[in-house]
């Protein structure tokens, strides 16, 4: 087009030697553009930190496990809208050769798909069509032992390499160009047959990669590691039981901090203003009965937020001290600035499996709200530091106790829209089980959990999607909430319960699943169904959005299959 | 050493009982009487507590084990079964337990007494397939072996998943605990036609059903007036339609109802 149009307004001057200045000087610019253009691309193709932050700017990749590292769920991209969205059709289906649940969310980077085939094996793929570009097969240990199934939540990216954590205990860095193998660490030694390893979708945080390890129903000893991101050489550890000298070592009666568990498995956040990330530690080990284990069990049912670059604690808040219920607290972090009894709040919004939601204040932990979102019997509420109050315990007869043993929520993200100001949960409602005390020993490698709670409706069901939960039995929600004042908007209920994380978007759309094997799409101001779409398996994922050739696409994994909606 | 005791106790008693079963031409279930009732309901309540979470209330959640069936993976002896109680089954999701072996034994009893039925004595299923066939027209709404109605739930093999004692009580009190999967349910349609029918699946927005006239259907909730799934169970109670010796007949009948031969 250069050349076209100089020799359109030239043509009455033209002498050869003109021609061959002008030809040179043409093949000198478009051999600049050429080099500028590949340093663009090839600088785009790196996935820098910069861009990780600045994630929200690019709506049409999904760069982190939230996508982005304030864990909002929340996609900028408005195509699909609540006039729209009954025309979403699907675009393509990746069918995973695997009978595990697939829980990973897919991470796009400039038109291709990353996720992982349960239980370790990456996969590349093209976001337009699904069609599979590499896999990456990792064939773990036959020691490892994930307590609830050998899944994987997802990856992370920088640069052009891959990480992904495995249930072995190693955390692999894969070349996202070749599916070639770049460095395989055992992060601290790997001991998968004492119960440790990975199911998270590791954190990127500048230079290194952070990840926390599973066995919480192994007596494990939990930790945080994060991983220079170049070599795989450990940069900083947090164990998540303080040992001896430590403070908060002193909330574990004896030896118990030893076989504590307090394990991870779910993404943190990370505030790039206060240089703090953030995770959540699951239960104490026994998990069912605390006898063995007097005292708050710190860090153990708590956020941690850790200084990036060297791992130091710099504050924490216990949700369920000396928990007996199995309320893991290892939700995601949902960073949200909001305006707060009339200031603006650096906030953290927490659906606790505990069955309560929280406002912290993230610079410093302070408790703002905490609130029951279901029914909750296995305490009184919380004080006005955010400690519950008249603690139940399990007896040797059996206690039922609401909520039950899969919680008010569970890892699945919840969502918040800064456009509705709301805060989504996916919630199991009016749910109990019965807890039961029994003596326990460690050993290691067997599991540490006391008496497994008794279910009126068996947690996960086997086959063929056929609900036989009762209207006794309670009901799987979504429901939005508004931090600001705590108050319910509404709720959208389901018959059965819900595993599924949850969407929001720009154009208001809240998207959703269950355990009925739906994928629906729901107003985020009101709650009311817009569309829905049967994907003939249950949803144990999160749903996620990207664009690609100019439209926007929705994922979600459902059964052993990951599905993909775009308009008509 | 009390509880290993009365764990041997009981152990002998157990094997007792299967050296009976070997060499006794009756059969399971007159053998499956002899288990100690206190036992088995003292093994019900630590199964109750301990082991439904993985292996389900019948005892068939785990893939190639099924107590209700007498059907296990690894063990056959209840010596055998004893031990990967207290042990477990390294690199399996079967942990080792802290069990007596006293109170492993009552398990084993339990799960036992899960493929025995529990039927009660003086019964003969011979006579109870004729009350069955005939005079309590259970084949107008059930199915054995593909003969008979089909809106009531097969029971071509019932024997093996419900205790004779439960069979019993439905029989006699048909609303007393109504099983999930066999609950009823009444839907109004805006028009005002009302639908009942076995319950067969459910969701946010459809209700599965088979109707009285054993058609199969889905009915959208959006398009319903009202519907609402029953406590009560369509059947009758045969508390006043049978006399004692029918009723031990029936249940011996639907007992010996373990599949297809």
């Amino acid at each position: 087009m250069i050349e076209q149009g100089f020799a359109a307004t030239t043509r009455k001057h033209e002498t050869s030697s003109f021609k061959r200045a002008f030809v040179a000087s043409c093949f000198r610019v478009g051999l600049y553009l050429a080099i500028l253009g590949s340093v663009v691309a090839g600088l785009h193709a790196q996935v820098s930190f910069d861009r990780i932050l600045r994630a929200a700017a690019e709506p049409q990749n999904w760069l982190t496990y939230s996508g982005g590292v304030m864990s909002q769920r929340y996609s900028q991209l408005a195509e699909i809208t609540p006039a729209n969205v009954k025309n979403l059709e699907l675009r393509w289906v990746f069918q995973a050769q695997s009978l595990e649940k697939f829980e990973a969310t897919p991470l796009v980077v400039d038109g291709i798909m990353y996720t992982v085939q349960a239980p370790n094996d990456l996969v590349a793929l093209d976001a337009a069509t699904g069609r599979v570009f590499w896999t990456y097969p990792y064939a773990p240990s036959t020691l490892a032992r994930p307590c609830c199934g050998r899944v994987n939540r997802g990856l992370a990216i920088l640069g052009t390499t891959l990480f992904m954590g495995t249930i072995d205990g190693h955390l692999l860095a894969i070349d996202a160009k070749t599916g070639g193998l770049v460095w395989n660490v055992a992060v601290g030694g790997a001991r998968p047959e004492a119960g440790y390893g990975f199911t998270v979708a590791p954190l990127v945080v500048k230079d290194k990669v952070i990840v926390g390890s599973v066995g919480g129903e192994y007596g494990i000893r939990g930790f945080l590691a994060a991983i220079d991101a170049r070599t795989g050489k450990e940069a900083w550890r947090f164990n998540t039981i303080p040992g001896p000298g430590e403070r908060g070592h002193d909330t574990w009666a004896g030896n118990s901090w030893q076989s504590g568990g307090a394990s991870v498995w779910v993404t943190g956040s990370y505030d790039p203003d206060l240089n703090l990330t953030y995770w959540g530690i699951g239960n104490p080990g026994p998990d069912w009965n605390g006898d063995r284990r007097g005292g708050d069990n710190l860090y153990s049912e708590s956020v941690v937020a850790l200084d990036a670059d060297t791992g130091q604690l710099k504050w924490h808040f216990q949700f369920t001290p000396h928990d007996e219920f199995d309320y893991d607290s290892v939700q995601v972090p949902v960073l949200a600035d909001i305006q707060w009894q009339g200031r603006a709040r650096k906030a953290m919004l927490w659906a606790n499996r505990n069955g309560l939601w929280y406002v912290l204040d993230r610079t410093n932990g302070q408790f703002l709200l905490g609130k029951p979102f279901v029914k909750v019997t296995w305490t009184s509420g919380v004080d006005d530091k955010g400690r519950p109050q008249n603690v139940v315990s399990p007896t040797a007869e059996g206690t039922i106790i609401f909520p039950g043993n899969q919680g008010g929520t569970n890892w699945y993200s919840p969502s918040f829209s800064p456009r509705t100001g709301l805060f989504y949960i996916p919630s199991w409602m009016d749910t109990y089980s019965t807890y039961i005390r029994r003596p326990v020993e460690y050993t290691e490698g067997q599991r540490f959990t006391g008496a497994l709670p008794v279910m009126p409706v068996r947690s996960l069901q086997p086959g063929p999607l056929v609900n036989r939960r009762l209207p006794e039995d309670g009901y799987g929600a979504v429901q939005a909430f508004d931090p600001k004042t705590g108050e319910k908007k509404w709720e959208f209920k389901m018959t059965d319960v819900t595993d599924s994380g949850i969407l929001s978007t720009a154009s208001d759309l809240l998207f959703s699943g269950g355990r009925e094997g739906y994928f629906f799409a729901l107003d985020a101001r009101t709650g009311a169904l817009l569309w829905r779409t049967s994907v003939g398996g249950a949803v144990s994922a999160a749903p996620m959005s990207f664009s690609v050739g100019g439209r926007q696409h929705v994922a979600i994994a459902a059964g052993s299959a990951l599905f993909v909606y775009a308009l008509r | 050493m009390k509880s290993r005791e009365v764990g041997k106790f009981f152990m002998r008693t157990i094997t007792g009982v299967f050296a009976l079963v070997a060499c006794c031409a009756g059969g399971a279930l007159v053998a499956q009487q002899r288990y100690v009732p206190v036992e088995i309901e003292a093994g019900g309540r630590l199964f109750t507590s301990s082991c439904t979470g993985c292996h389900g209330p019948e005892g068939d959640w785990v893939g190639g084990v099924n107590f209700s069936k007498g059907q296990f993976r690894r063990s056959t002896s209840d010596d055998d079964l004893v031990r990967v109680i207290m042990r477990g089954i390294p690199n399996t999701p079967m942990p080792p337990s802290s069990f007596s072996d006293g109170q492993a034994a009552t398990i084993v009893a339990y799960v036992r007494s899960l493929a025995s039925g529990g039927v009660p004595a003086g019964g003969d299923a011979g006579r109870g397939k004729a009350v069955f066939d005939g005079k309590g027209q259970c084949l107008t709404c059930h199915s054995v072996s593909g003969i008979g109605g089909r809106t009531g739930p097969a029971l071509t093999e019932i024997g093996a998943f419900r205790p004779g004692a439960e069979l019993q009580r439905s029989l006699l009190d048909p609303d007393a605990d109504i099983r999930p999967e066999n609950r009823s349910v009444r839907a109004v349609t805006r028009d005002g036609n009302t639908i009942t029918g076995r319950l067969l699946n459910q969701d946010t927005f459809t209700l599965q059903l088979i109707d009285s006239s054993e058609r199969l259907m889905l009915l959208e909730k959006a398009t319903l007036r009202e519907y609402a799934v029953l406590k009560s169970s369509p059947m009758p109670s045969y508390r006043d339609k049978l006399n004692a010796q029918e009723l031990a007949d029936v249940v011996s009948y639907l007992a010996s109802l373990r599949g297809r031969p």
